[in-house]
């Protein structure tokens, strides 16, 4: 075992068969018994890019320890930011020089962005997954109350969103193609589309032809999370199922855009792994792919680790809210031109902090769970569950209450920590001195 | 300077500040009309293609001209269904045409803003193009029927000035319609240089919307523009000519 102490992150239900636990165990323990995450499955599409050396280039030869105060100052002097410059911002050597790193990431959000927040919510339309991802509430071994909506579910759910004011939804799935086709989630769009005038998707990687059809459907953005940009680590953390091909989830937003799309998304999952490598790594990801598709519009996302159903002690590690900060910062410094977004993983406070210094975009009346938006809606908030509520969500296989009154939906894929309805988010933010944006955006 | 009009496809106006649409606010327009006298104001169709109750439409006095703009076009194509789709909400026949295909530097795409200037021309627009100085291009878009060319100062976001002054003023030279100077210009100064060299107008946003005392500065771009405009009309001295001129003739040793 590796000193990540992977340990905590694997939980055994009691309503799986010896054999199911027999499995499990083994491909937790023993490498062999994985396949090769680095071989393309059946049917996923190999595209000739040089996007990932390109990246890995920097990021396996990079030296933190190397550099040095002077190095930061330079870099915080300069009017462009070279990769060199942004190594050195992300280097432990930086973190004394936080505050002038702050103004700095300040004035090019102000000069690109000026004082604009944008606002959007995420829709979870299923929560099915065939992928043992270990630090995931979906993973297919977590015993949760699995739940995916119908098309008249999710009319529903989107009527109650598009109610409260909110203009860009982004549509998300657990990763299973047998569960939630292609076809499902493109019948979802299409309903999006008329009640939203922004539609994104955070679903398992596709096929280019695949991302022309969602677009078609009216989506425009993709995101898809790398997690770890560290190729042994994601074998350690992605034990099972289409997710654990590491080369084929790399080169999600390249096809996304072959296909049509206007912008995608990126992140790493920071706490699996060395975050400062997957900070470069994920910003080199969008430095790159800009470069080869200087149209599109690319944002970067900066999750940690959260608890999730039946395991609290999943956390981000070495990642506080001032390494977080200071990634953050670096992401701005290097491209000023490029989206931010902060998830409801974050606090209220760091959300209000940080969105007067880098982010530009942050979700609202977020739930993580499935087809509970008009129960947590009718309270003016998303109140998530607590540590403990999750913990009694275990002892009950999953079915416990989510919130004081009676769960209907699907368990949640992690737990939030900002449950701001969107009028208080809209209020908070405007008293920031900000100003809240619902939509920058025509689908033309 | 009464009859000092910019026209603009027939259209006359006794400003020649116009707002730009980066950021804005209800306090920043109100400060543009009243203080700094903007008869035109940009506005994004993207950003009013909104519910919110902050829609920009809502802000704009009736008295003023409309200049919706396509920001977010990548291509002519989109161009023009976003300046059709302008009209369809009812904001006139004006339209600035911004297309841009890099994200990075967000620089105008001088060739699909020539496409979309002709066809849009032929659609009975009062089409106003954003573009990079390039005198081959503007010549192209006054062939395609543009009303005025609108030239950037600086990259967007850069807060560099007038970086482009050179080949703003070959378009002022040789270009027959109003030069309207757009992007770049953070300072009064910058703004009143540019109406010396010959601008018909000067666009601006960021410099105002980021301003400590929002009317006052307003009211700097006004005397700015206007003093600008003066000393082109008054026609500038030798000190700031371009081009020397000697006070002894050199050719005062010619007898016949």
């Amino acid at each position: 075992m590796n000193n990540y102490n992977d340990e905590r992150y694997f939980i055994d239900s009691d309503t799986l068969s010896p054999e199911a636990l027999e499995r499990k165990h083994r491909i937790e323990t023993d490498p062999s018994a994985r396949s090769n995450h680095m071989e393309y499955m059946k049917g996923m599409e190999v595209i000739k890019s040089d996007i990932h050396d390109k990246v890995m280039g920097h990021v396996d030869s990079v030296d933190f320890s190397k550099y040095t105060a002077r190095d930061v100052k330079a870099a915080l002097e300069h009017d462009t930011c070279t990769v060199e410059d942004f190594k050195a911002l992300l280097s432990p050597a930086a973190a004394p020089f936080l505050e002038q790193m702050a103004q700095k990431a300040k004035l090019e959000t102000s000069k690109h962005f000026g004082n604009t927040v944008y606002f959007f919510t995420p829709l979870y339309i299923a929560n099915y997954c065939e992928n043992y991802c270990v630090y995931c509430g979906f993973n297919c071994y977590n015993k949760i109350k699995r739940m995916q909506l119908s098309m008249e579910q999710i009319e529903h759910e989107m009527k109650v969103i598009a109610d409260s004011g909110m203009e860009e939804v982004l549509i998300l799935t657990g990763e299973s193609r047998a569960k939630s086709s292609v076809e499902y989630i493109g019948e979802a769009c299409k309903i999006a589309h008329k009640y939203f005038r922004m539609v994104g998707v955070e679903v398992y990687p596709m096929n280019t032809d695949e991302y022309k059809y969602l677009h078609e459907c009216g989506v425009d953005y993709v995101t898809v999370f790398q997690e770890t940009y560290d190729k042994d680590r994601y074998e350690q953390l992605h034990l099972l199922g289409h997710k654990r091909i590491y080369p084929y989830r790399f080169d999600s937003q390249e096809r996304a855009l072959m296909g049509g799309m206007r912008g995608c998304g990126f992140s790493a999952l920071l706490g699996l792994s060395d975050f400062r490598k997957d900070a470069l790594a994920s910003a080199l990801h969008v430095f790159y792919l800009q470069k080869k598709y200087p149209h599109a519009e690319m944002s970067l996302s900066c999750p940690r680790l959260r608890p999730i159903v039946n395991n609290d002690k999943i956390n981000p590690l070495d990642v506080h809210e001032k390494e977080l900060c200071q990634v953050l910062c670096a992401y701005r410094i290097f491209m000023p031109f490029v989206g931010i977004t902060v998830s409801s993983r974050e606090s209220k406070e760091f959300r209000n902090g940080i969105v007067k210094i880098a982010a530009t975009k942050i979700s609202a009346g977020v739930s993580t769970g499935v087809g509970d938006h008009e129960e947590k809606y009718k309270k003016d908030e998303c109140k998530p569950r607590t540590t403990e509520e999750n913990a009694r969500a275990a002892e009950t296989g999953g079915n416990a209450a989510a919130t004081e009154s009676e769960d209907a939906g699907g368990d949640e894929q992690f737990e939030i920590n900002d449950s701001r309805s969107l009028n208080t988010m809209y209020k908070d933010i405007s008293d920031e001195g900000l100003q809240p944006v619902l939509n920058d955006y025509l689908y033309v | 300077m009464e009859n000092d009009k910019l026209v603009i496809g027939g259209h006359e106006f006794n400003s020649r500040f116009i707002l730009g649409s980066g950021k804005y606010s209800l306090k920043l327009i109100e400060a543009a009309v009243k203080y700094a006298g903007a008869e035109i104001i940009t506005c994004a169709v993207r950003r009013a293609n909104t519910q919110d109750h902050e829609n920009i439409l809502d802000y704009i006095p009736k008295s003023a001209t409309l200049l919706p703009n396509t920001s977010g076009a990548r291509n002519a194509d989109e161009a023009v269904r976003i300046a059709r789709l302008a009209r369809e909400l009812g904001c006139g026949d004006f339209v600035k045409i911004e297309i841009m295909r890099d994200t990075k530097y967000l620089l105008p795409d001088n060739y699909e803003t020539i496409k979309a200037t002709e066809i849009l021309a032929k659609d009975g627009f009062v089409v106003m193009p954003y573009m990079y100085p390039d005198l081959n291009c503007a010549r192209d878009m006054v062939n395609a029927g543009a009303a005025a060319v609108m030239p950037l100062a600086s990259p967007i976001g850069s807060n560099r000035g007038l970086s482009t002054k050179d080949f703003i003023q070959i378009l002022i030279d040789e270009i027959e319609l109003p030069i309207i100077v757009d992007a770049g210009i953070g300072k009064p100064s910058e703004a009143c240089a540019a109406m010396e060299m010959g601008a018909a107008a000067v666009m601006a946003n960021t410099a105002l919307a980021t301003a400590g005392d929002l009317p006052r500065m307003a009211a700097a771009f006004k005397s700015a523009i206007e003093a600008g405009r003066n000393a082109y009309l008054a026609g500038l001295g030798r000190v700031l000519s371009r081009g020397a001129s000697s006070s002894d003739p050199l050719t005062g040793f010619l007898r016949d």
